[in-house]
């Protein structure tokens, strides 16, 4: 259905957000952290390769979604941009700048511009600081942002907007569900007023229907404030609920990434598929329907990843050429000029469309 | 599959009796800030080769009922106040602390979520899995030792012979949940429980454990219980679903029916709120409200404070548990409004 050629069509009616400018362009982003020495045997110190090669585009007012399995280095990009982290190589553009490259006071401008929602709301939230002093707290380190005299009320009406009583603002995280500490995590995310919110896993400890709360919440305040966001996240349902765009990562490596009707109903990545065709879909009459694709062993540690492509020792259509001959993340061949969905970045030497989910209704 | 979830109060038989049958079950816990009721009257049955998925959030119960069927509740402070718990046709609860300890293991075993915790760490695999048979079986140890390769190679270990003498902490995640897996198969129980077996696990693992513990379960014809919180696991394996809420079974079901049609507000909540993958949706249906605090569970029914369809007699009324159809059953007054139909009677259980 995709493979035959079409016309391109012209611009103004793309539904792409490639016409538009992006607000941060990563390139070739690598982290790797040094393996200190074997305890038994003196062999050659190496590296974890958390993240090794990483690029893409974030666009304004859009949602960019990252899945991939556990240690597949999805966290590390997340510290990458936060500047929690210093890149081994690459470069983080935002507004035109590295911010790899920046310190002192132009890159805390920056870092104003992009704050970070973590995922564990019991953790990540100081137990001895009251929540107003939990969700104030950047604005100690950016006080341009609220003037001390108008601190108090701008934490309560961000408690406000988040949906908590304002009248909370005394009380400690202990006092209150998992839930409701995600959104004192978003309120604090949002207090200085980002233009990019980067959310690790921002869900994943949360029971279903309170999941559903804060998904909705994050939706609503993205319109509210034209936020940008990278959702990054293990549930590919939430994810594809949540994004425009979506990237799936391998030990340290997109391997496909697209629009979210590209990357769930148009695959092209081995991986891709199996990972979507892994995923249980609640509904019976499915069960029936799809097709599993039951991989084969476990991810390879990403300190000595395979040559080539580092999935060919888990994919089933790994040959000769998989072993030697690293696939780049670019549109493959078989598709390109034919303006389909299949038309999108795929990392595999033999990519082929593959439908995993059962369409929609 | 069975054909009926039992409501009924006659005992269960030996003969014809399901091969797990829990009645109205009761489990507090004793606290010093208060008695916790954390299972209030749980009913739900399994048959030989069928898979019952227990469904429902954080502190609703699942676990502390799955602990009581084992008899491994913590105790104090936890109490079994009410019930029975018949298994194979005899009441556990009236068992002798021994007769139990017999029954473990050997006819139920359970699996649990956080394998590495459960596993010993200073011994190698082959050692746990060999004692098994010798503390059991009185094998002796090389016996033990060919048994242990055999269960290894069951649940697809590869290299069985080499990896037995690796310990827990140098196998990952799914192998180790493979690990425990085999553990609880090794006696060949009749009724395996497992609490959230692949919670931990990456969705390609964990699809791979769900489906060697299908294949485990037809070949042994085993029945399964299996904990989880997640819809997507229950539609893919369950034959039936219990959900809970409060500590209570609010529906019972085969599992083609209540994606179709829930019985129950929460049920339907919980359907609504899941984004799908092989659908984009507009918003998502949001449960309003938290789950209540078991110290002071709301009179009526439990769900009134963050139910829809919630009146007057919901906050003075407790539900019980409706006969919905031969199969189903619902806890919740105004189950044919929520199932949109006026067709079938209401009986009590
Ligand atoms: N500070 C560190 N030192 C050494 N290795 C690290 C460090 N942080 C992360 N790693 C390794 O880098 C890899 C990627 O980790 P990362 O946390 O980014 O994965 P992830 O995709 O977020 O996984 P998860 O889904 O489990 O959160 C893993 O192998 C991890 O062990
Ligand atoms: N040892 C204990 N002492 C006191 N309270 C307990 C104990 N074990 C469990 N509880 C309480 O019993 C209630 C039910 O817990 P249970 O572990 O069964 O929940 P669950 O449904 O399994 O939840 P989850 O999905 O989080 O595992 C909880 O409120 C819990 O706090
Ligand atoms: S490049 Fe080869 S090994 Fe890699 S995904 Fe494609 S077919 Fe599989
Ligand atoms: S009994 Fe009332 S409150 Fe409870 S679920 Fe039914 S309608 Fe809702
Ligand atoms: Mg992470
Ligand atoms: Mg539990």
């Amino acid at each position: 259905m995709t493979t035959a050629p079409r016309p391109t069509t012209p611009e103004p009616s793309d539904p792409k957000p490639a016409a538009r400018e992006p607000i941060l362009q990563v390139r070739k982003l690598v982290k790797h952290f040094p393996l200190t020495q074997g305890i038994v045997f003196k062999r050659q110190v190496g590296a974890v390769q958390a993240v090794d090669g990483v690029s893409f585009d974030l666009f304004p007012g859009e949602t960019l979604g990252i899945v991939g399995e556990s240690g597949c280095g999805k966290s590390t990009v997340a510290k990458l941009l936060m500047n929690l982290e210093e890149p081994t190589s690459g470069e983080i553009i935002y507004r035109g700048e590295d911010i790899t490259k920046l310190s002192g006071r132009a890159l805390k401008t920056v870092r104003r511009n992009i704050q970070m929602v973590f995922q564990d709301p019991y953790t990540s939230l100081n137990p001895r600081m009251t929540v107003g002093d939990i969700i104030g707290e950047p604005f100690d380190i950016h006080p341009d942002v609220a003037p001390k005299g108008e601190r108090r009320k701008r934490v309560q009406d961000l408690l406000d907007v988040v949906g908590l009583n304002p009248e909370y603002i005394n009380r400690y995280p202990h006092q209150f569900s998992g839930g409701q500490r995600q959104r004192i995590g978003i309120a604090r995310g949002l207090a200085l007023r980002p233009e990019i919110i980067v959310a690790d896993e921002p869900v994943s400890a949360l029971d279903v229907s309170v999941q559903a709360q804060v998904v909705n919440l994050m939706e609503r305040l993205q319109d509210e404030f034209t936020l940008s966001y990278m959702f990054i996240a293990h549930d590919l349902s939430i994810v594809r609920h949540i994004s425009d765009r979506v990237g799936v990562m391998y030990l340290g490596k997109i391997v496909e990434i697209g629009a979210d009707e590209e990357i769930y109903s148009h695959p092209t990545h081995p991986y891709t598929q199996a990972l979507l065709s892994a995923v249980p879909v609640p509904d019976p009459q499915a069960r029936e329907y799809r097709e599993r694709i039951i991989l084969q062993g476990d991810v390879p540690s990403p300190a000595d990843p395979p040559s080539g492509c580092r999935f060919r020792t888990r994919c089933w259509k790994a040959q000769e050429r998989c072993v030697v001959e690293e696939p780049l993340l670019a549109v493959p061949e078989v598709f390109r000029g034919t303006a389909g969905p299949a038309e999108h970045d795929s990392a595999c030497h033999f990519a082929e469309e593959k439908q995993v989910v059962p369409p929609e209704e | 599959m069975a054909t009926s979830v039992e409501l009924s109060t006659e005992e269960g038989g030996t003969d014809g009796g399901p091969l797990l049958d829990v009645r109205n079950l009761h489990v507090e816990f004793r606290t010093r800030e208060g008695v916790a009721r954390a299972v209030n009257g749980v009913e739900y049955s399994v048959d030989a080769g069928e898979t019952l998925a227990v469904l429902g959030e954080s502190g609703s119960g699942k676990s502390v009922t799955a602990q009581a069927i084992m008899g491994i509740l913590d105790s104090p402070p936890g109490f079994v106040t009410q019930g029975k718990i018949i298994f194979q046709g005899r009441d556990q609860l009236k068992l002798s602390t021994e007769e139990r300890r017999k029954v473990r293991g050997a006819r139920m075993a359970m699996i649990f979520q956080d394998a590495l915790s459960s596993l010993n760490p200073v011994l190698n695999v082959g050692e746990q899995l060999g004692e098994m048979f010798t503390v059991h079986r009185g094998m002796s140890r090389k016996q033990a030792r060919a048994k242990a390769i055999e269960l290894m190679e069951r649940v697809r270990i590869p290299a069985a012979k080499e990896r037995i003498k690796s310990y827990p902490h140098q196998f990952s995640g799914g192998m180790r949940q493979r690990v425990m897996i085999a553990m609880a198969m090794a006696l060949e129980p009749e009724l395996i429980i497992a609490d959230e077996p692949t919670t931990a696990l990456d969705v390609t693992v964990q699809a791979q454990v769900m489906d060697l513990l299908a294949d485990l379960q037809r070949e042994y014809n085993m029945g399964l219980i299996l904990i989880t919180h997640d819809l997507g696991v229950v539609a893919d394996v369950a034959d039936k679903i219990a959900v809970m809420y409060a500590g209570r079974i609010v529906e019972t079901s085969p599992v083609h029916d209540i994606y179709a049609k829930p019985a129950h507000p929460y049920t339907k909540g919980l359907l609504d709120s899941i984004p799908r993958l092989d659908q984009k949706g507009q918003e998502l249906y949001a449960i309003k409200g938290l789950p209540p605090n078991l110290l002071h569970i709301p009179p009526g029914c439990a769900f009134n404070p963050r139910c829809p369809l919630a009146r007057d007699v919901c906050r003075t009324d407790v539900p019980p548990l409706y006969r919905v159809s031969q199969e189903r059953a619902s806890a919740c007054h105004f189950w044919k409004e929520v199932l949109g139909d006026d067709s079938a009677p209401a009986d009590d259980a």
